[in-house]
């Protein structure tokens, strides 16, 4: 009954045991089938399992977590039932994968193709030189630049986007039935996005194989999926053709999604202002850089003559793409990386380009949060230390009024106030950031610079997430500085944008007449490749060539 | 209805939020049990430690001498009580001062970098290069031979590598952003190597301090037997089993005993250093 499907999935729970011996079920009871040559997008929140799921048909599971119940039969054979061995004949030949990070999952001391053609190896399927020059056709068909050597370099020798795309080439030289795609395009720059959507398109099309795509980006998933799964808290919520999802969604949760993804336009918060108030931060001729010093300036120069005013209750966006000096922007504010040259004024008063000569005071009105949770965190702290320390360490704060402040501050950020016993390694990628902005708010900041902190949210958290940021700020008379590559969530609460290239600023803008206003070339290149909520966006969008080719590397 | 009844219960570690694994705790018992006879050793030696007792040398295990005698008819079980007090003092002291010091001086450089870092690097570096022993035999011989001296000789040989050590673990944890969140807090130095570097390489701080105490036991043994360790008719483990070594080929338990002690110790400080208890983390509320 199930021979026209490459995958079906019957009644599939995954649960784990936590270290004091409860039980708890990550999957509760999935089924849905998957038809050859169909895509078929999980799509949900941080949490809600769809890694896990898309992780369980390959037969594997993350360390801790079981296969507790269902089958899962990938063209007859269930894979529920197999051992490790049949499952490694499995993984490769019948189904692939392509993680997040490609970054990560190359080997940075063996040449691209070696890599790529190591499943065809380890199978036995075809000799060397057959798969070497299977490789390069699938580069052709990638459309990566120079099919013929990108495979003798080395993974940091290519671009971020070229290396999805090898990872691609990677899991699909063993000519799979299903390929699964881990959210392989949510590390990237929107402008490469584009690209490497529209080679995974094509190569699946080529190839004929099915595939699973886990996103959080609704968007996204529009553009590549014939069908859309929506999943929250391990089940399936609503599941439907992209149209269908897109236009008609049924399930509350849904349109819940779908409406996040609207962008709304950010209404100028009510603060009192006096007209003579001193901006919150003013940036006057500020130059950053690297390396040692010669003559004054730095070897490696990063920022080059950035002015801006924030005022205060104001929040400007900084917009530009991976490598554009944005993060440093951030950091030379808070000191992190001392500028060379310029001025910053924090409330009128001029602050001291290195850390180490700002005052508690000073270091406290403008706090960072930094763009990776998983890193931002400290792994060996527990929630409640990490957010308790602040307090600590600014106000003094200790014992019972520290312990009641942390649940305040998790309170906030919308997160329960058992998480303070854990470990940020226990908890997901939205929870760490939700943690990480709420280490800044314990501060009780005036100032906050967000570093592209929704980039790893699901839309809905994220959109949460603002609404947040909004309410605080009304609250608390907060600013922002908000660095994002994503232009909807600048739109959605910055009042001005700063759009910058290659560590200048090319211009500025106000948020809400972005795309109207725009006029430098790469400003408008910027916006047109975000995607739209819209499954024909892609195969429409036209770009000009030659702003594509000097303006972005891919 | 049952009145109020006065519970009585240990302490477990469940009960206390931790969970401890039975390797650890076996460990942990192993290095109870040596401390224990360690501190107590001299009230529980059956015969005088320096008295030839038997009339035959490498006997084997009987009634009257449970560990056989050594190569001068001594009891080998009073031997290693005795030994016991001596390895366990002296190596565990000196590789605790080694590994603390290496550590903390390992975890500031890389904090602080530039000169400071530059400096003590290649003056550890240059220390590194003179044999251990015989820098062990010159400060000795020149200083004489006490337990204090033997400490602090033994420490002072072995905190340039756990230095090294530590420095590259932490140079690597000093890059991650949390560590930057906490300078661009303005946290100072001591706060950033306890409460941000340290626990992220106490693993394999720890792992380092278990291989360092197997080579501290066989330095001193090493000083020991060239006469300038631990004074006989006295011995620590290393030098049983090296004194009594003509007895391996007589199968005798002389040598097999202080190995075992040797072995028991070190694999357990190992076991308990590996599962250390953990913090039980999933609580319901």
């Amino acid at each position: 009954m199930t021979d026209s499907f490459i995958v079906s999935v019957r009644d599939l729970t995954i649960g784990a045991t936590t270290d004091s011996g409860r039980k708890v079920q990550i999957i509760k009871g999935v089924s849905f089938d998957i038809a050859p040559g169909e895509i078929v997008a999980l799509i949900g929140e941080s949490g809600s399992g769809k890694t896990t799921i898309a992780l369980s048909l390959m037969g594997h599971t993350r360390p801790g977590c079981a296969i507790t119940g269902g089958r899962i039969l990938m063209q007859g054979h269930d894979v529920t039932a197999m051992d490790e061995k049949a499952r490694s004949g499995l993984r490769g030949t019948a189904v692939s994968y392509v993680p997040q990070s490609a970054a990560a999952a190359f080997n940075p001391s063996q040449r691209i193709l070696q890599q790529v053609i190591e499943i065809s190896t380890i199978h036995k399927l075809m000799p060397r030189a057959q798969a070497e020059r299977k490789a390069v056709e699938l580069f052709r068909a990638l459309a990566l630049p120079g099919p013929e050597t990108i495979g003798n370099r080395f993974p940091h020798q290519v671009s971020g986007g070229q290396l999805q795309r090898l990872s691609a080439a990677m899991a699909l030289i063993g000519d799979p039935q299903l390929v699964i795609f881990d959210e392989p395009t949510t590390a990237l720059d929107v402008t490469t996005q584009i690209e490497v959507l529209r080679a995974f398109k094509s190569v699946m099309k080529k190839s004929g194989a099915a595939g699973v795509y886990v996103s959080h980006d609704l968007a996204v998933v529009a553009q590549i999926a014939d069908r859309i799964i929506v999943l929250k808290g391990g089940e399936i919520q609503e599941e439907g053709t992209a149209q269908q999802i897109l236009h008609a969604p049924v399930h509350p949760y849904t349109r819940q999604l779908v409406a996040a993804f609207a962008p709304v336009p950010h209404s100028l918060a009510q603060i009192e202002r006096q007209a003579h108030e001193k901006p919150i931060l003013q940036v006057e001729g500020l130059f950053v850089g690297y390396g040692p010093m010669s003559g004054g300036e730095p070897h490696v120069k990063i920022l080059k003559d950035v002015n801006f005013r924030l005022e205060r209750g104001r929040n400007l966006g900084v917009i530009g793409e991976s490598g554009s000096g944005k993060s440093t922007l951030a950091r030379a504010i808070a000191g992190i990386v001392p500028a060379y040259r310029g001025n910053m004024l924090l409330d009128g008063q001029e602050l001291h380009p290195a850390l180490a000569e700002r005052s508690k005071e000073e270091l406290r009105r403008a706090q960072i949060v930094f763009q990776l949770a998983d890193t931002a965190l400290n792994p060996a702290q527990s929630i409640g230390t990490i957010l308790g320390r602040p307090l600590t360490f600014y106000k003094g704060t200790a014992g019972a009024a520290r312990e009641a402040r942390v649940i305040e501050l998790l309170d906030m950020v919308r997160l329960p106030a058992g998480l303070r016993h854990r470990l940020p390694g226990e908890l997901s990628g939205g929870q760490k950031q939700r943690v990480n902005l709420a280490r800044a708010l314990a501060a009780e900041p005036e100032l906050i610079l967000c570093d592209e902190i929704t980039s790893a949210l699901d839309t809905v958290v994220a959109a949460a997430i603002l609404d947040l940021l909004k309410e605080l700020q009304r609250a608390l008379s907060l600013s922002y500085m908000f660095i994002s590559h994503d232009l909807s969530t600048v739109e959605a609460i910055c009042d001005d944008v700063l759009v910058m290239y290659k560590g200048e600023v090319v211009e500025a803008l106000p948020a809400a007449q972005m795309s109207r206003q725009a006029e430098h070339p790469y400003s408008k290149l910027l916006i047109s490749s975000v995607p739209q909520l819209d499954t024909g966006w892609l195969a429409g969008l036209e770009q000009d060539p030659e702003l594509v080719a000097a303006f972005s590397r891919r | 209805m049952t009145p109020d009844r006065v519970s009585f219960r240990l302490p477990t570690p469940r009960g206390l939020g931790y969970s401890f694994n039975r390797v650890g705790r076996i460990g942990l018992a192993v290095i109870l049990f040596w401390a224990v006879v360690a501190v107590f050793g001299t009230w529980l030696t059956p015969y005088p430690v320096g008295k030839i007792v038997d009339s035959d040398y490498f006997s084997p295990m009987s009634g009257s001498f449970w560990m056989g005698s050594d190569y001068l008819g001594r009891d080998m079980l009073s031997r290693i009580i005795m030994g016991a007090h001596y390895t366990v003092g002296i190596a565990l002291t000196s590789v605790t001062l080694a590994c603390t010091a290496g550590v903390i001086f390992g975890m500031i450089a890389a904090v602080i970098g530039g000169w400071f870092d530059t400096i003590l690097s290649r003056l550890l570096d240059a220390f590194n290069g003179i044999p251990s022993l015989l820098f062990g035999l010159v400060v000795v011989a020149a200083v004489g031979s006490s337990i204090p001296v033997l400490v602090l000789t033994l420490a002072t040989i072995y905190a340039p590598g756990a230095y090294r050590f530590a420095r590259a673990l932490a140079v690597n944890v000093n890059t991650m952003d949390f560590v930057t969140v906490a300078r661009a807090r303005g946290e100072r130095t001591p706060y950033l190597i306890l409460h941000e570097i340290l626990p992220n390489i106490l693993g394999p701080v720890l792992a380092d301090l278990g291989l360092r105490f197997v080579f501290i036991v066989l330095v001193l043994s090493g000083l020991s037997f060239l006469g300038l360790g631990v004074q006989p008719p006295n011995a620590d483990w290393g030098a049983l089993v090296r004194e009594n070594i003509e007895g391996l080929s007589l199968g005798a338990p002389a040598v097999i005993f202080p190995s075992i002690a040797i072995a028991s110790l070190t694999i357990s400080v190992n076991m308990f250093i590996d599962n250390l208890p953990t913090r039980i983390r999933d609580r319901s509320e």
